[in-house]
């Protein structure tokens, strides 16, 4: 005599097995479609042409309080030259949204347009929303060149 | 002999399509002295289907790419017949589309349209409004000029301050750590692929939906309307609702016509990652109203940084907003005052900062 409750539950391990093969297939075939999908989305590391010194301008090229921008790597840099013929140089990327500095010959300082943020000739944040100072490069002039190299680690 | 019975016939007899049309014979604009913001959806509806239309024109000259885009857009603007009005068009529709589709959204929430059972239809209305801005912010770029590119940088740098997932969504949406190139070709896979796919789908739904559920009639007139019914007037959609509608839409080509033919939109100057941003840069004016707020928010609010303070504030008002329809009473004579309350004060605070924002140094 065969238990009714034996010869319900009898064909239900298997379907279940199937049912766990199926669905742990489709499962595991979303993966492996998904995967690759995801990784491709997230774009390559670029190289950072992070050169630690550049030549950032010639001598003569910047009147006394002036400033321009020049390349640092694949980032704006900006060097100045003071009213008294000093030169500074700094990062030009703005430290609250990133947008690119420029120097004030009016304010003798260094200005973001858009949001009006203001930092002084060595890079620090004085007003406006600026969370932090640029970094700010040495400076060497040698014959011609001017050279911007980072500070190294203290 | 006319054909057209005789191919309504055979249309019929194949598809069933006298059935398919039925809903469409009934369907009915309910009538009152506020039937006229009934239009704004539709007026919406006809500059998205503009958009597509000088999009895929615009599509047969531009080139995505930094050393190319700005002189494929320049040489639509010079050099192909008629190329600047149809950019112009394309510029200015997208602005008006923005704003009537604010309008509309406005509207629907003054006659207290989204109650029940219309709560999906406003959700997908509210994410359709997203997706028009996403397609505002893409498109912004795709000239690659000056203002173009520190307006992507601040936008996506503003992603950025997001916490945790911030930093990789705005990897993401570049296409590396800073805008360049990548950033433009992938801005116009969103503009011209992702987003018109997204968009389509979602108004085919919006529209279903207003098709299952009827128009709704303001709660004061529905208690009105169910109590004396005798009261009640309507005007058939078709063809009469239709053909003002229709009209509505001539008008509205009309005024796009004018603005893009007299005030062509410009290209400015290509745009150059080293020089510093111009003085007076500001975002599109649809996106006026955050930016103003993210400028008055101070730089640190008690110990957390004031943007980030901003940003997730707008993330949860956008996501409240979204769910606004399950606050509301399902009953149409005990409908929430607040909710109203709240629309005023929404519709002044964008209307109000946008307008600051513009004058505001």
């Amino acid at each position: 005599m065969i238990n009714p409750s034996e010869r319900l539950s009898a064909p239900l391990p298997r379907r279940r097995f199937v049912e766990v093969l199926l669905s742990g297939g489709f499962l595991a075939t979303a993966a492996a479609f998904f995967y690759p999908v995801l990784r491709y989305l997230i774009p390559p590391k670029a190289s950072d042409l992070g050169a630690d010194s550049v030549v950032a301008g010639r001598v003569g090229e910047l009147k006394p309080n002036s400033g321009k921008i020049f390349r640092f790597g694949n980032r704006p840099g900006l060097l100045i030259r003071t009213a008294d013929g000093q030169y500074r140089a700094m990062s030009a990327t703005c430290t609250h949204l990133s947008c690119t500095v420029q120097y004030r010959d009016d304010l003798h300082e260094v200005w973001c347009a858009c949001h009006n943020g203001m930092y002084d000739l060595n890079g620090r944040n004085i007003s406006g929303p600026p969370p932090r100072p640029l970094e700010s490069y040495e400076v060497q002039v040698r014959g011609e060149e001017i050279f911007v190299r980072r500070r190294r680690e203290a | 002999m006319n054909p057209l019975p005789k191919l309504r016939q055979w249309l019929d007899e194949r598809f069933e399509w006298d059935d398919l049309i039925a809903p469409l014979r009934e369907k009915a604009v309910p009538l009152h002295r506020l039937s006229y913001w009934y239009f704004l959806g539709g007026i919406t509806l006809f500059l998205f289907v503009i958009q597509v239309l000088t999009g895929i024109l615009l599509l047969l000259y531009y080139r995505p790419g930094a050393n190319e885009a700005f002189e494929s857009v320049q040489y639509i603007m010079t050099q192909v017949q008629f190329g600047w009005l149809i950019r112009s068009v394309h510029s200015w529709s997208a602005n008006l589309m923005i704003f009537t589709a604010f309008a509309h959204m406005f509207s629907v929430l003054f006659l207290k349209a989204y109650r029940k059972p219309r709560e999906l239809t406003w959700v997908s209305g509210v994410i359709l409004l997203f997706l028009v801005m996403g397609f505002g912010f893409s498109g912004y770029l795709l000239p690659w000029n000056t203002l173009a590119f520190f307006a992507t940088k601040v936008g996506t740098e503003i992603t950025g301050q997001v916490p945790i997932v911030g930093k990789p969504m705005m990897i993401f949406l570049r296409g590396g750590e800073e805008v360049t190139g990548a950033t433009l070709t992938r801005f116009f896979g969103f503009h011209v692929a992702v987003l018109p796919g997204l968009a389509t789908l979602l108004i085919l739904v919006h529209v279903l939906l207003v098709q299952r559920l009827g128009i709704s009639v303001p709660p004061k007139l529905e208690v009105e309307w169910t109590a004396n019914p005798s009261v009640k007037r309507e005007m058939k959609f078709f063809p009469n609702f239709l053909l003002r509608e229709l009209m509505a839409w001539y008008v509205a080509l009309g005024v796009l016509g004018a603005l893009a033919a007299i005030f062509p939109w410009n290209l400015g100057v290509k745009a150059d990652p080293f020089v510093p941003a111009p003085a007076g840069i500001k975002p599109e004016w649809y996106f006026l109203f955050m930016f103003q707020t993210l400028k008055l928010i101070p730089p640190k609010v008690w110990f957390i940084d004031g943007e980030i303070l901003g940003v997730l504030a707008f993330g949860v008002i956008g996501l409240l907003w979204l769910l606004l329809p399950f606050f509301e009473s399902d009953h149409p004579s005990r409908t929430k005052r607040w909710i109203t309350g709240v629309a005023i004060f929404a519709l002044a605070y964008v209307a109000g900062m946008t307008v600051y924002g513009h004058f505001a140094k």
